[in-house]
């Protein structure tokens, strides 16, 4: 078992002919996701990448039955991929993309809540399964099979907690990149709850970062329902306020969304927090006594 | 993006939101004149920058003669202005708005923003206007009343009448608030606003309501739509090498430290930063050289960093995803070569290919120092750069 994504999903990419949607979705294939087509208006009939690409999402949907869509499209025309996807059955929407304007955010979101449509990102990494299924840009070699679930809002420290997992020999059932932005898809709660109710999943794995009080919902959350060990780390406890650090969303504003006040909530909720990201690996090996 | 409160005040009024007259100058004998074309005998003259607690730090007076707004303009122009929001050298100034006197009766606070938790545009509206909003939020929270904007269906009257009802407002006060409220949601949502705040919102004695401040923050990913919010950027608020920095798509803040930091991803550049104060040292940057990392965007990096004269060593931190960490390290030389950097550099690479790179690293000759891992690389660089402090 593992969460959102397995062997079996079947995966369209929009954007699929340009540059970003042709690089990963070429290394997708070969890690071995089910791609089964692209989607790029104007292309559709030719191929790419050995696949078929087709006009609209309706049209992919219909010929290959597609569980999930990975983004790829600028960011001025992401909210529009996303309805699009939304509206033509896809039930798993992915977007890498960085850079979209907050308030298509607010529409495209409240729109895949009404339909039932989950989405991560965007402005992340996406989401894998380790040796079965890679949806974005993470590089597949580092990651191993097994039994750690990590949820991050930042790309490049979920592979730094990946390496270690993967260099202690626990591996990963899991890993979701929520991303950088001040509203993404989905938020640490949508993802604890899957990790909890999975049973490859033993520990889990969650990195927040400053700005907002994603984490400490996420704490108040962990507290009443995840009972599968938890190790944190949240980057930013040196962030000047006031500053934006890279992400978006990565900002303390009016005092609040500091890295103490985030590390305290988690501490309370009874999760294993470690100061340094290089002892996330030695923080899950004290918890699990694995 | 910030803008100025006369800028705020100009789209206000654009939106049919009640305004005092007013002119910004941005010279002081224009201030003279500014407040002998709008008349009267009192005027409110404002320092602009993009800070708050402009009133406590000198940089509002209400004046009494055209001749004491030019005075205010000379005091003020090409100055600094130091309020408890700024740094410590303050934001230049380089607009003076002059306005006409409001009598004030009442002050309410009106502001929006998007709630990342509930993931609505909010309105707050509150009777307790002219002090810190937070300050009241944290010390009496139920004095704060709050409208959600649904973001499919819009803003609708009856939250504007609900809020104006719950103020307290009179009838004609109800109809002006209500027009006030949809017309703002209506300038948020075209502009694409992350946030905007009105305080004071004041009642005049002949009882009207009028925006007596503005504040306005904009969306920075939605500016390639918003031409006229572009126009509307003042690069002198901003710190220079930030500025420089997004020339070339890198990611950079100013820090107070001795160690500067370039890293591949703004999440584990935070990290970075964390890890070198955890170790005793102390960062002298934020900075993300984003995914791709090419020579070209590691030399301006390095460049952006050196120009920092507080910095003694550099710690260089890439994970190598999908690109190839003996690249990274060729790049990483040759920037090395080509800026001439005098400093002690830290390399830590890991990921595709880190055993090459470091490898490469080793074999340059240069002063650079490649390190194992995470810590070591943290240990390293504070100790090249005079140990723990």
């Amino acid at each position: 078992m593992s969460i959102l994504i397995n062997s079996e999903t079947k995966v369209i990419c929009q954007g699929f002919t340009g540059s970003q949607g042709t690089f990963h979705s070429e290394q997708a294939i070969e890690y071995g996701t089910k791609m089964v087509g692209g989607v790029t208006p104007g292309k559709g009939g030719q191929k790419h990448l050995g696949l078929p690409v087709y006009n609209t999402v309706a049209e992919a949907y219909e010929e290959t039955q597609a569980d999930a869509s990975v983004i790829y499209v600028p960011a001025p025309f992401c909210k529009d991929s996303i309805l699009e996807a939304a509206n033509s059955n896809i039930k798993l929407i992915v977007c890498i993309t960085e850079g979209i304007p907050t308030l298509d955010m607010l529409v495209a979101k409240a729109r895949c809540d009404q339909l039932g449509v989950r989405i991560i990102g965007p402005n992340c990494p996406g989401v894998i399964t380790p040796g079965q299924s890679k949806i974005g840009i993470m590089p597949g070699h580092i990651h191993m099979p097994g039994k750690v679930g990590i949820v991050s809002r930042s790309g490049t420290l979920t592979y730094e907690a990946v390496k270690q997992t993967s260099d202690y020999g626990f591996g990963q059932s899991s890993c979701v990149g929520i991303g950088g932005d001040p509203i993404p898809g989905s938020n640490f709660i949508d993802v604890l709850e899957l990790f909890e109710s999975d049973f490859q999943t033993e520990a889990i794995v969650m990195i927040g970062e400053i700005g907002g009080t994603a984490e400490e919902e996420a704490a108040a959350y962990i507290k009443k329902h995840i009972t599968k060990p938890v190790v944190s780390y949240i980057a930013g406890v040196t962030a000047p306020p006031g500053k934006r650090m890279g992400h978006a969303g990565a900002i303390i504003s009016g005092g609040k969304g500091t890295a103490d006040e985030k590390f305290s909530a988690l501490q309370d909720a009874g999760v294993k927090t470690v100061r340094s990201l290089a002892e996330i690996g030695e923080g899950l090996k004290e918890i699990t006594n694995w | 993006m910030n803008l100025h409160e006369y800028q705020a005040k100009k789209l206000f009024a654009d939106y049919d939101l009640p305004v005092s007259k007013g002119i910004a100058v941005d010279a002081a004998a224009d201030a003279k004149t500014a407040a002998e074309t709008l008349g009267g005998d009192k005027w409110v003259v404002k320092a602009q920058v993009h800070a708050g607690g402009r009133g406590k730090a000198g940089g509002v007076e209400l004046v009494n003669s055209p001749i004491e707004a030019e005075e205010f303009a000379n005091r003020w122009l090409g100055k600094n202005l130091v309020t408890y929001q700024t740094d410590v050298k303050g934001q230049p100034v380089s607009k003076i708005l002059v306005e006409e006197c409001t009598d004030i009766a009442e002050e309410l606070y009106l502001g929006a923003v998007v709630d990342r938790s509930t993931r609505r545009i909010v309105f707050m509206a509150s009777t307790e206007g002219g002090v810190e909003i937070e300050k009241v939020a944290h010390e009496s929270p139920e004095k704060i009343l709050k409208a959600v904007i649904d973001p499919l269906s819009g803003a609708s009257d009856y939250q504007g009448r609900e809020l104006a009802f719950k103020l307290g407002l009179n009838k004609e006060q109800i109809k002006e608030f209500t027009k006030l409220f949809l017309n703002l949601a209506q300038l948020f949502q075209d502009l694409d606003l992350a946030l905007l705040e009105i305080n004071p919102l004041v009642i005049s004695k002949s009882g009207n309501l009028i925006c007596l401040d503005g504040k306005i923050n904009a969306d920075g990913n939605a500016l390639y739509r918003q031409p006229g919010l572009q126009t509307m950027r003042d690069p002198s608020q901003e710190d220079a090498r930030e500025a420089a920095a997004a020339e070339w798509e890198l990611n950079y803040v100013a820090l107070d430290g001795n160690i500067g930091c370039m890293v591949n991803g703004a999440g584990l550049a935070m990290g970075t930063m964390d890890i070198v104060q955890l170790h005793g040292g102390s960062p002298a940057n934020f900075l993300d050289v984003g995914g791709g990392a090419t020579k070209e965007r590691v030399t301006e990096a390095f460049k952006l960093i050196l120009s920092d004269e507080k910095v003694e060593a550099v710690l260089v931190n890439i994970f190598g995803g999908i690109v190839r960490c003996d690249l990274i390290a060729e790049g990483v030389i040759g920037a090395v070569k080509e800026v001439g950097v005098a400093v002690p550099v830290v390399v830590r690479l890991e990921g595709n290919n880190a055993d090459v790179g470091r490898a490469v690293l080793d074999k340059s000759g240069l002063n650079i120092i490649a390190a194992s891992s995470l810590s070591d690389a943290a240990e390293k660089v504070v100790a090249a750069a005079g140990g723990s402090k």
